[in-house]
């Protein structure tokens, strides 16, 4: 068994409720109901044991961590326990109040969604009428605290043609990072693939205007952007590998090396109820099942890249393969990479602009 | 980048060195980043304590280490840049 390395990272879904309706959705089909959430005590308790792991960054999110009451006693809590607290919010649920209330309990850094560059693009697009409007007011409300704003853009055919105004949006709203994100075709963007798939000239434009924005934004911004997995030569370091680097637990407690891991079924998913964080870090069966490099099949087991790219996504090799310990099909040495291309260009030309909206 | 020897650095909210136990190390934290600090790293960052300008932070590690001021500059200088092109440390004037 390899042996587990110390993590850097805790993902906390602090629920998975939301107001927000956005198509392409990274949470689960099926939804975790409030009665279930962990309690306030429960998380804090979580984010100790993180912190005395290792762990140096909590993620608070969700769905929206703003819809949980207790978030300003969760945001103390990660923070006593020293750990670099990130809220990442779509903003609504938040007040001015309320951000500097967290703000004055020790949140380190805002990463605030945004799905649009005008209010009618955005309020479509997220489900929610009055969503960007709230939005702008977050962000000025993060600048006057004096917080560092990441702005996350979730990127697809609807919305690319308008990279270059995002940014410009992401730097007048001051935010020292931007990250420019595109749609991941797990889960429910899944279904919605025939509306948010981009073409391949969207993607290759988009690609040229982030890496001119990079240069004349040096100093200002930092913008983050991976090329879509489809039109990339090789897979994403998923999880900068599998029990690596991060965790991620979900509302009711679950333990999980990345948030979409329960989409591989037939893998045994332990509980913070049960077992302690670091036991189950280091030898609870999902961690230890893609850990390191020992599970790997050909061509990864003897690829240069193994250590970079660590097989990929574990979860797009089983939604494709029907088996999490193959080659990311994405990855131009898969036997089913062009068949991927194929299909997402296939997607991208249907052209559909009506969403299934995101519910409970 | 090059970095004025009357400008002020600073750490900017958001970002701060912590010492991770487990590790047994200094890590400068930021948005989305943790970059492991040699103790040159730290004796840098601790000196930027907002009220100095980089001349005299420059002129204090020179005397802590007895080193060769040119050369103190030129590497804090170059830490001090790659970090402000990252945002993680502002510059004042």
């Amino acid at each position: 068994m390899t042996a587990s390395p110390i993590p850097m990272a805790l993902l906390a879904e602090l629920t998975h409720r939301c107001p927000l309706k956005c198509p392409y959705c990274s949470n689960p089909v099926e939804l975790i109901r409030r009665s279930e959430e962990l309690t306030t005590e429960g998380w804090i308790d979580v984010f100790r044991q993180a912190a005395a792991m290792g762990v140096l960054h909590v993620h608070l999110s969700g769905g929206e961590p703003a819809s949980r009451r207790d978030l300003e006693d969760l945001t103390e809590g990660a923070c006593d326990a020293g750990l670099y607290t990130n809220l990442i919010t779509s903003g609504v649920g938040l007040s001015e109040a309320r951000l500097k209330d967290l703000a004055a309990r020790g949140l380190d850094h805002v990463q605030l969604s945004i799905q649009g560059v005008d209010p009618a693009t955005a309020d479509r697009i997220g489900g929610y009428d009055g969503g960007f409007s709230t939005k702008m007011q977050v962000a000025g409300w993060v600048a006057a605290e004096g917080l560092p704003l990441t702005v996350n853009a979730v990127m697809h055919r609807q919305n690319l043609d308008r990279l270059a105004e995002t940014i410009e949006m992401a730097v007048e709203l001051g935010a020292r990072r931007l990250e420019v994100a595109n749609t991941q075709y797990h889960g429910w963007a899944y279904r919605n693939r025939f509306a948010l798939m981009p073409t391949e000239e969207q993607v290759r434009r988009g690609g040229q205007i982030v890496a001119e924005a990079r240069e004349r934004l040096a100093g200002t911004m930092v913008i983050d952007y991976v090329t879509p997995d489809h039109l990339a030569k090789f897979p994403k370091p998923c999880m900068g590998g599998w029990g690596r680097i991060g965790l991620c637990v979900t509302p009711r407690g679950t333990v999980l090396p990345c948030h979409a891991a329960e989409t591989i079924t037939g893998l045994e998913f332990e509980s913070v109820h049960d077992r302690s964080l670091a036991e189950i870090w280091s030898n609870g069966p999902a961690f230890t099942a893609y850990r390191g490099t020992d599970w790997m099949p050909e061509p990864c087991a003897s690829c240069d890249r193994k250590t970079k790219d660590w097989g990929g996504c574990r979860c797009q090799a089983f939604a494709w393969n029907r088996d999490a310990a193959t080659t990311d099909p994405v990855c131009s040495k898969s036997s089913r990479h062009a068949e991927v291309r194929v299909a997402a260009m296939a997607e991208a030309a249907e052209g559909v602009d009506a969403f299934d909206y995101r519910s409970f | 980048m090059t970095i004025d020897e009357n400008q002020i650095p600073i750490l900017p909210r958001g970002v701060r060195l912590h010492h991770c136990d487990v590790r047994e190390g200094w890590f400068l934290l930021a948005p989305e980043r943790a970059l492991k600090m040699d103790a040159i790293g730290v004796a840098i960052l601790n000196a930027v304590d907002g009220d100095q300008s980089f001349g005299a932070i420059v002129d204090q590690l020179a005397g802590d280490f007895d080193a060769p001021r040119d050369r103190v500059a030129t590497d804090a200088g170059k830490f001090l840049a790659e970090l402000a092109g990252r945002r993680m440390i502002e510059m004042t004037s």
